[in-house]
C-alpha cells in the first residue's frame, strides 16, 4: 500500500560527505511529517578567533577552514583582505591566481565524482571495493586527482594550505620548467577525460526536478571561477561582491550549527549547476561538447545533475588551464615587490569554489589589526534549498521506493551537493525515524 | 588477519584525511596491508575493534569526549593526526574568549539566546573548550603539522606493520632549514618561530619564501624565553608576540599572557 507507509529515517552521520551532517525523515501514513538536515559539526569560531591578526596571517590562517577548498578560502579571504587594506594586484598575480583556482576545481571535482558519486552509481559502498571490482576505474581516478594535485603544488607551494601566494602576490614564484611538465602530464590526461566521460555517460541520474534560484558570480569576459559580480537566475542582473549580505540573507534554525541563506525566493542553489547554468556561453566548447553528451542543457532544474555539471567543469578547467599554462609559458613570469603599507578598512572578497560562491569579509583598523570577519560558504548556503529538494522530492519518491531507496535517493540528494560541513561547521547522517 | 585501520574526524578541516588520500602512488598498496574499518570521508562502512585509530580533530564538546573515550577502549594504537588533534591548532585561540561571547559574534545575540533556552538542541551546540586529544585520552604516537607531512604517515603505518618503533625525531625547524640552504628569516628583516618548533615538515613553509608559524607545535625542550626575547629584539611588542603564538599554538605554555 503506497498510500500507507510509515518510514521513520534517520541517518546519523552521513558518509561521503566532508564534515559532519544528520538526515532526519518522517512519514506516517504516506504522508510526509518532518525533513530535517541538520548540521551537527563542532563549532570553531574562525570569525571571532581572527580578530588581533595582521592582514597576511588572516588568509593564510582562515583557509583551515577547509581542507578540500583550501585553495578557494584562500584566495577569497586574500582578495578580501587587499581590498580592505588598499592592495591591487598585478594582471600576472590575477592569473596565477586563477590557475591555482581551477586546480582545486579539477582536485575536488574529480574526488567528489570518482569517490563520493560513483559508488552510488554502481551499488557499492565506497570507492574501496572498486579497486577490486574496477581496478582501472580507481587507477584512473587516483592517476587524475594526483594530477591535479601536483598541479595545485606547482602554482601554490604545496597541495594542502599552501604557502606561496599571499597579499599582493607570489612570495616565490612558480617553477617555469615544473610548469611546462604539468602541462605536458595536463595534455596527456586528454584520454583519462574522454573516458571519464565515457563513465558519467552510463550513469542513471535520478529524474527529478525543483525550479530555484540559482546563484553564481558572473564575469563579462570569461567563464567566472576566480572574480566577478553576484547573478541571481531570478532577476537575470549582478551586484557588485561588496553588496553581499544582501544575497545571503542568513538566519539560523534550531536543528543546525551552520547559518542558512535566501535571496529571491526560499532558497537558493550555488555550485556548479548554478554555474553552468548560469554561465553555459562562456564555457569552453570542448565543455560545452561534453554537456551535449551527457544529456546536460541548461538550465537543469535536477539537483542530482550537479555531479554532471562537475564533470563539465572539469573539462572545462583542464582546457582552460592548458590555455592558462600557455599563457605563462609565453609571457613568463617576472619578480614582483609584494610590499604594501596598509590602511584602515573594510573589504570584501568573493571567489567561487567548487561548491558555490565563497565570500569573505574583513576590517582592519589603523595598526593593521583585524577587528571584524565575516566568511558565508556556499554549503551553509546551499543547506535550505537541500531541505527544500528533500521537502518536494520525498512525497513523489514515497509511493515507488522501499525505505531503503528512499535512504539512498536522499543520501545521493546530499551527496550530489558535495556538500562541504567542515567548512559550514561540518555535515551529514541522514536519519528514517 | 590483517590489522584493522580507522580514521575518525573530530572539528578540523579533514584535510589530514585528504592528505592521506593524496598519497596516490602508494593509497593501493596500502590497502593491500591493512583493512580499513572506518573512513567516514571515504566510505560507509563501519567497524568495531581497531588495531589503530587515526584522530583528525580537537574536542570540543562533551559528546566527543565520551567519542574519544569509546575510540581508545576499543583501540590498540591511537594516532593524534595532524595539529587539531596534537594541540588544538588555530581554533585554540577562541579559548581566550567566552564560549557565549563567540556564539553571541559568529551567530547573534538571539540565535544564543535560542539555544541557551532549547534543551533539544543544546548538546548540539554545546561548546566547552579546544582541547587536543592527548588532553582526554593516551595518546601513543604524535603526526604533527596543518596538514601532516604524508611521509611520516606512511613512516608509521610501515613502522606499525613491521613492530618497530617508528622514529620521530626531536629537532627544531631550524635544523632542516639549514639543511636546505635558506636564507635565515631572521636576516631578510622577518620573524620566525622555526627555532622552538619540532621539525619533520622539511622547512616547507620557508623553501616556499615563507616563515615558520609554528603549526607543528612547540619542542619540549625549547627555550621558549630567549625565542620572546629575539622576537623582542626584532622590534616585536609582546602583544604582537603572543598573537603569533597563538596562530598555532594556543593550548601550549607559550601562548600563555607574559
Amino acid at each position: 500500500m503506497a498510500q500507507g507507509k510509515t518510514y521513520s529515517i534517520d541517518v546519523k552521520h552521513v558518509t561521503r560527505v566532508e564534515g559532519h551532517g544528520r538526515i532526519i525523515i518522517d512519514t506516517k501514513e504516506g504522508v510526509v511529517e518532518n525533513v530535517k538536515l541538520s548540521i551537527t559539526e563542532a563549532n570553531r569560531f574562525f570569525e571571532n578567533f581572527v580578530k588581533g591578526m595582521k592582514p597576511h596571517e588572516v588568509p593564510w590562517i582562515i583557509s583551515r577552514i577547509c581542507g578540500i577548498c583550501c585553495v578557494g578560502h584562500q584566495m577569497a579571504s586574500t582578495m578580501a583582505v587587499e581590498n580592505a587594506v588598499g592592495i591591487e594586484i598585478s594582471p600576472q598575480t590575477r592569473l596565477l591566481r586563477k590557475l591555482l583556482t581551477e586546480s582545486q576545481f579539477l582536485q575536488s571535482h574529480v574526488l567528489h565524482v570518482y569517490f563520493l558519486a560513483v559508488p552510488d552509481f554502481v551499488g557499492a559502498p565506497s570507492v574501496l571495493p572498486l579497486a577490486q571490482s574496477h581496478p582501472d576505474v580507481v587507477k584512473r581516478a587516483l592517476r587524475l586527482k594526483k594530477l591535479a594535485n601536483d598541479y595545485t603544488a606547482v602554482f601554490g607551494g604545496r597541495t594542502l594550505h599552501p604557502m606561496a601566494n599571499t597579499l599582493k602576490g607570489w612570495r616565490q614564484l612558480p617553477n617555469l620548467d615544473a610548469i611546462a611538465q604539468l602541462r605536458e602530464r595536463l595534455l596527456a590526461a586528454v584520454p583519462d577525460l574522454e573516458e571519464t566521460l565515457k563513465i558519467v555517460e552510463t550513469l542513471t541520474i535520478p529524474p527529478y526536478e525543483r525550479e530555484t534560484e540559482y546563484v553564481s558570480l558572473k564575469h563579462p569576459d570569461e567563464y567566472a571561477l576566480y572574480d566577478g559580480e553576484i547573478y541571481s537566475s531570478d532577476t537575470k542582473s549582478t551586484l557588485p561582491i561588496d553588496q553581499y549580505l544582501s544575497a545571503t540573507n542568513e538566519f539560523t534554525v534550531p536543528h543546525s550549527t551552520t547559518k542558512w541563506s535566501k535571496w529571491n525566493r526560499d532558497s537558493y542553489f550555488a555550485g556548479a549547476l548554478a554555474r553552468v547554468n548560469n554561465n553555459f556561453d562562456q564555457l569552453r566548447p570542448e565543455a560545452q561538447e561534453a554537456a551535449e553528451r551527457l544529456g546536460f542543457k541548461a538550465p537543469s532544474f535536477n539537483p542530482y545533475m550537479n555531479n554532471v555539471a562537475q564533470v563539465i567543469e572539469i573539462i572545462h578547467c583542464a582546457y582552460n588551464s592548458l590555455a592558462m599554462m600557455d599563457e605563462v609559458l609565453d609571457k613568463g613570469l617576472v619578480k614582483e615587490d609584494i610590499s604594501y603599507t596598509p590602511t584602515a578598512g573594510r573589504g570584501v572578497g568573493a571567489t567561487e569554489v567548487p561548491r558555490g560562491i565563497l565570500y569573505h569579509d574583513y576590517t582592519f583598523d589603523d595598526q593593521a589589526r583585524c577587528v571584524a570577519g565575516n566568511a558565508i560558504i556556499p554549503t551553509s548556503q546551499n543547506v535550505n534549498n537541500i531541505e527544500q529538494d528533500m521537502k518536494a522530492f520525498v512525497p513523489q519518491m514515497l509511493p515507488k521506493m522501499s525505505q531503503e531507496e528512499l535512504t539512498l535517493h536522499m543520501e545521493m540528494l546530499l551527496r550530489a551537493y558535495d556538500p562541504c560541513i567542515s567548512c559550514s561547521v561540518h555535515m551529514l547522517d541522514v536519519e528514517y525515524r | 588477519m590483517k590489522p584493522k585501520v580507522a580514521f575518525f574526524d573530530f572539528a578540523s578541516c579533514e584535510g589530514c584525511q585528504l592528505a592521506i588520500l593524496n598519497c596516490e602512488d602508494i593509497l593501493l598498496d596500502i590497502l593491500e596491508l591493512v583493512d580499513i574499518v572506518e573512513f567516514r570521508e571515504a566510505i560507509s562502512e563501519k567497524g568495531s575493534r581497531y588495531d589503530v585509530a587515526f584522530i583528525e580533530g580537537s574536542i570540543h564538546r562533551d559528546e566527543d569526549i565520551q567519542r574519544i573515550q569509546k575510540i581508545r577502549e576499543k583501540s590498540t594504537y591511537l594516532v593524534a593526526m595532524g595539529a587539531c588533534a596534537c594541540n588544538g591548532n588555530v581554533q585554540g585561540r577562541s579559548n581566550f574568549v567566552a564560549p557565549a561571547e563567540n556564539f553571541k559574534y559568529v551567530y547573534g545575540e538571539e540565535a544564543r539566546n535560542r539555544v541557551q533556552i532549547d534543551n533539544q538542541f543544546w548538546p548540539l551546540w554545546a561548546h566547552t573548550r579546544v582541547r587536543p586529544v592527548s588532553d582526554i585520552v593516551k595518546v601513543d604516537f604524535h603526526l604533527r603539522g596543518c596538514p601532516v607531512v604524508p611521509g611520516e604517515f606512511l613512516h608509521l603505518v610501515k613502522s606499525l606493520l613491521n613492530g618497530t618503533q617508528p622514529e620521530a625525531p626531536a629537532q627544531a625547524v631550524c635544523v632542516e632549514c639549514k639543511k636546505n640552504g635558506n636564507e635565515c628569516a631572521f636576516d631578510r628583516g622577518e620573524t620566525c618561530l622555526g627555532p622552538i618548533i619540532w621539525g619533520g615538515c622539511n622547512s616547507v613553509c620557508v623553501n616556499n619564501g615563507y616563515s615558520c608559524d609554528g603549526c607543528r607545535g612547540t619542542l619540549p625542550f625549547a627555550n621558549l624565553e630567549a625565542h620572546r626575547q629575539l622576537l623582542l629584539d626584532s622590534g616585536m611588542t609582546d602583544e604582537q608576540i603572543t598573537s603569533r603564538y597563538r596562530l598555532f599554538c594556543s593550548t601550549e605554555q607559550v601562548a600563555k599572557e607574559v
